[in-house]
Formats: C-alpha cells, structure tokens, sequence
C-alpha cells in the first residue's frame, strides 16, 4: 500500500521554520507544499521556493488565498503571532502544531506523551522550546521511577544559535520550560536558567539537569539509570545527536544528568542542536497525526 | 571640585558568593545599616547571581529573595536599594516583585556580547521608574570598540547608566582606561565600573575609571565578592580621599564595619591566593572559585587546571555546571597517565 502524503505548511522562515522543511522533505508521511513569510529577501523563502514548495510573501492573509493547499500548520513564527494565528488556523480547520511558547494548545514532548496525549483529536499542540524537548524527557525518566520534588534545568546554547526570536523572549523560554518540566516531566517544583555562550567554534546545545527525588538507595540509582537508558534511546530514535554529556551522577537525592544535542546539520550548522530537537519533535507529532489521516481516508473511502 | 561619585556598594550582593549565598537576614539588617550610615548611596542586595538566582546551579540561598530585599530596605535609611538582573536567570516577573518590596535600582547584566537578551529587561526596570542600568560583564572577552557597540544597544533601550564589568578581574589598568574612555566620548549615558580584585588591581583600576570620567564605582566592604573580591570600600575611600576626589563615604565607618563586622563574618577569606589570583589571570568568573575549589578536592586533580581549562572552553558567567564536567575529565587523564607510567 502507498501511503498518501499530508500536505503541511511552515509559518515562518527564518531559522526553526527552513530547518523544518528540510525534516519535512525527508518524511515519508509529510509533504511541504508551502512555507509562509513577510520578508520578500528570506533566505527560507528562496529555498522553499528552489525546492517546489509554494511561497507566501504577504503572511496569514496570503496563507488564506490558498489554505485548501495544507492541512497540517507548523508556527514558526513568535508566541505573539500564534496567538493570532491559532486562530484563524482553527477556523480554517487546519492541525496546528506550535513551536513557540505560546502555549495555546498542550504541550508535546514526542518521548513522553504523544502516545497519551491524543494528538490525533487535538486541533493545537505546543512543542514547548528547545530546552524542554531535550530536559522533560530526563525528569519524566526519573519521575517514573521515584517521586521528584524538584527539577533544575541549565541549558547553555551557542550565541549563533539564538536567534532573535528566542533573544527577546527569554523570560517565555525559562517560564514555559519550567511550567512544561512540571506538567509533563512529573516535577513537584521547577526552575529553568538559560545560558547563551559565544565561544567560537560554537559550543553544542547542552544541558544540565538537577533532580531532587524523594527516597534513594543503590537499588533506586540502579532503576533510574536504566529509565533514563531508554529514554535516551527513545529520543535517539528521532534526534540521532543526543547523548550524555557524561555519566549521570548520583548522590544522596540529588541526580545530575548532562546531555548534548548534536543537530544533523540541515539548515543551520551541527552545534544548534537546539533547532534539530524541537523540529525533530515537532515532524514526529505531525507523522502520528498524518498516520490517523491516512487511516480516517482508508475507512471513510 | 568635581562632580560628586556615586558609590554603589556590593557587600549584600557580589559578597553573597563569597559567603556561598548564606547571609542571615541578621546579618543583612547589620551590614545594611552600617552601609547606609556610612554614606553609600546605592546598597545592592540580592542572591550572588541576581534575581531567581537561588538554585542547585548557583547555590540555594539562605534567606529568601524577598526576605533579603524586604531587610535591605527596611534598614537603609538614605541609601537607595538596587537588585542584579540576569535575563536568563531572573524573569520580568522577579523584578516587578523586587520593585515592589522597595528596590529602586535595577542593573541588568549579560555577558558582554549578548546585550539583546537585556532589551526586555531593561524596557521593564524603566517602565516600572526604576534607576536602570545595563551591566556588562567579562568585559575583558570583547574589545574596547565591540564593547562599546553592545553598550549602545543598552542605551537605546533606555539604561540610564551602563556598567563596564571586570567580572573575571583580568582587566589592567590600560584595558579599563580605552574601554572607559570610548564610552565616555560616545555614550550619552552615566558610566560605571565594577572591580574585581584577583589581580590586586580593584582599586587602582577603579581609580583609573574615575579618572576616564565614570558617574559609579562599585565597591564593598573588606572587598567582600566573589574570587579575591571586589575593589574594598574603605581602601578605596583612603585612596580617593588621598586624590581628592569627591564621594559621600565617611573613611572611619566603613574601616570599623570591615575590620569589625565583615572579616569575622566571612568564611573562607576573601584574599589573593594562588587561585584567586588564577581567575585574574586566566580570566575566568570570580564566582566559579568556590565551585573549582570543590570540584578539584573532590576529584583529586589541581583546581588551577580546571580554571585553565574553564577559560580555554570560554565559559562565560553562569556556567558553573561546566566545572564538575572538566574536573572529572582532568581526574580520567591522570589516571590514564598514571597507568602508562606502571
């Protein structure tokens, strides 16, 4: 059986939106067929355009005109933006899949909750940030071994990586992390620091985790690490450049885990991990999402 | 006589580190009103790291950061209360909170080639009528002229007054003089400096700054900061009242609270020693003294080599968790060294 390709859209074409539709072209379940911009030099634009892909030059209104071309919606744009698009993405019918921290929809984190999370019934998702999508998943292994009353995330990018998106809404990025290592990682408390570093060659996205847990013993350590084994290999299967940083470390109820993200190296060099891990994410929601198309196509038809 | 220098003392702040972020809301009452009668004028008081600072990254602090403003002000009778804002570390939210417990000074700090994640931040400390300033730090990581151009990012977001910060204490004196003077003939905004001392030079690179024109200094009691501290108030006030430069500080006060108060409080001294001065002179952050001195202990390696390593990985503020990483890396090579030599 040939599986009929979903249609999607890219708002945005800056950094996250260009390497999303390189991701996209890869799939076998996801088809770009238009990205959406303001800027008529994008560089995003002119790729999209190279690679047959329909540029809109005049925004959401242009997106309008031919709406009819796709049916799933990723936003990259800004959280303000998403609050307006969300939207008009809803009354157009479209999925939306956000990856910025609007937040309109709930939050995805593909490792642990797109199975639970019936993405195929939700008309909006959020993908959380970056951060999040490479943290949530090392508290969520812990959570689901023993209680957590807290969970610290430092999570230090290369300068060239951030662009200016993520550089006027830094209190967005450490809130809705910190919110999404509670909702979704299990954490009684939270905190989220950002750190941007300009060391040249840029350094890879890396991230410390601190994990308070209520009770601990050898055995516990024993059980935790092989939660959080799985769960690395999970992530892997979908961002190929995650790894520890080094060995988790244990001691009394504190567990320190470090993780880098090497990114594949589509758009934007292999140190900005950080863009791979949330569109790697943000194509994975939306391939469960075009399986359940396919399958309401097969029944319907 | 010249125009009057504005002393902004750091004793309750850059001190924090120094003391591992474990002042007693006592001890905050104590300090605060032996700084306010001394004469300063700007007393900062938070976590060492700013707002939001208190974490498993920086260290938990004692009191909380409401605590620790609400004492601060409450005690300061004539000296305006400021507090540190890392974007990054402390959020909008946090400021507006300090704002309404009474601070009234807000310094906004990024390393010294990201000033745009300050642009929110700064926006906010004006908008709340807050004594906004944009705090620049590790300035010796960026030329005099690319530091210039992220201080006028800060002014056009509205920063009233912008910090040259010697964050690592690496600094010289020339080093302070063109970064100070090109600011002095292109901004249109106040000027400060911030000493560190790790290379003995705290005071004289402070009056070098007030030399090249600055409107602030920061100082503290004892030189109470992170690394060998910061430029000490009362030698500071010797030296300035030797040169006859104008400031507000009574010299017998703040010699009586460092040698009466702040040296019996502190607990590891805050002196030059042999790493100490290795912050200076490698130039990495002051605050990450205490996390080297740890981490090496701990994993039996020479802490000077993790604080050389630090600084060729180019670690900026904030990134103490890089620390553990190269201690246990430097740990493995001499037990691979060790194995070759059997």
């Amino acid at each position: 059986m040939t599986q009929r390709k979903v249609k999607c859209a890219i708002i945005g074409s800056g950094n996250i939106g260009t390497d999303l539709m390189y991701k996209l072209l890869r799939s076998d379940l996801l088809e770009p067929s238009v990205m959406v911009g303001i800027d008529q030099t994008s560089k995003g634009l002119a790729l999209a355009k190279e690679y047959g892909l329909t540029p809109v030059y005049n925004g959401i209104e242009g997106f309008k005109a031919i709406h009819e071309e796709a049916d799933i919606v990723f936003e990259a744009t800004s959280a303000k933006a998403h609050l307006t698009n969300a939207k008009i993405l809803k009354e157009l019918g479209k999925k939306a899949i956000d990856l910025t921290p609007a937040a309109v929809g709930p939050f995805i984190i593909p490792s642990v909750n797109l199975e639970t999370s019936d993405v195929t019934n939700l008309d909006n998702v959020n993908m959380v940030t970056c951060g999040g999508q490479a943290t949530v998943p090392i508290v969520k292994a812990i959570s689901n071994v023993v209680n957590v009353s807290y969970a610290e995330v430092v999570a230090a990018i290369s300068s060239k990586s951030a662009g200016p998106g993520t550089r006027q809404n830094i209190d967005e990025f450490t809130v809705t992390t910190a919110k999404a290592l509670k909702e979704v990682g299990g954490a009684k408390e939270s905190k989220t620091l950002i750190v941007l570093n300009p060391a040249e060659p840029p350094v890879l996205m890396r991230n410390t985790i601190f994990v308070k847990i209520d009770e601990h013993s050898e055995e516990l350590y024993i059980k935790i690490r092989e939660s959080l084994d799985q769960m690395v290999e999970v992530l892997q299967e979908y961002v190929p450049g995650y790894r520890y940083k080094s060995e988790p470390v244990f001691k009394g109820d504190l567990v320190t885990v470090q993780v880098e993200v090497e990114g594949m190296g589509d758009f934007l060099p292999k140190y900005s991990g950080n863009l791979d891990i949330i569109t790697s994410a943000a194509v994975r929601t939306a391939e469960i999402m075009a399986e359940a198309m396919n399958k309401e196509v097969e029944i319907n038809g | 006589m010249g125009k009057q220098l504005v002393i902004n003392d750091v004793t309750l702040r850059d001190g924090m580190h120094a003391i591992s972020h474990q002042y007693s809301k006592e001890q905050i009452a104590e300090l605060t009103r032996l700084l306010d009668d001394s004469g300063v004028d700007i007393i900062e008081a938070t976590h060492g790291d700013g707002l939001g600072g208190s974490s498993i990254q920086y260290g938990i602090s004692k009191e909380t950061e409401d605590d620790i403003i609400r004492t601060a002000v409450e005690n300061a009778k004539n000296a305006k209360v400021g507090v540190l804002l890392l974007p990054g570390v402390g959020t909008i939210e946090h400021l507006e909170n300090a704002h309404q417990l009474g601070a009234q000074v807000v310094r906004v700090a990024t390393h010294c080639t990201e000033a745009d994640v300050s642009e929110q931040h700064i926006k906010a400390g004006v908008r709340l009528g807050m004594d906004t300033v944009g705090f620049l730090m590790m300035s010796h990581r960026t030329s005099p002229e690319n530091l210039l151009e992220e201080a006028k990012k800060m002014e056009s977001y509205g920063a009233q007054t912008i910090y040259v910060v010697d964050s690592a204490g690496a600094l010289t004196m020339d080093d302070v003089r063109s970064r100070v003077s090109l600011f002095k003939q292109h901004l249109s905004t106040k000027i400060g400096f911030h000493a560190h001392n790790n290379l003995s030079l705290g005071v004289a690179n402070s009056i070098v700054a007030i030399q090249e024109g600055v409107d602030r200094i920061d100082a503290s009691l004892a030189g109470m900061g992170a690394g060998a501290g910061n430029a000490a108030l009362e030698q500071l006030v010797a030296v300035m009242n030797r040169m006859g430069i104008s400031h507000n500080v009574d010299l017998y006060k703040v010699m009586d609270a460092a040698e009466n108060v702040m040296k019996p409080m502190m607990v590891r001294p805050v002196q030059i020693d042999r790493l100490s001065l290795m912050l200076g002179y490698t130039g990495v952050y002051s605050s990450f003294l205490l996390f080297a001195e740890r981490a090496g202990k701990e994993y039996g390696v020479d802490a000077r080599d993790i604080l050389v390593k630090i600084a060729e990985m180019n670690a900026v503020g904030g990134q103490e968790d890089w620390i553990i990483g190269v201690a246990q890396d430097l740990a493995k090579e001499k037990q691979t060294k060790r194995g070759i030599e059997i």
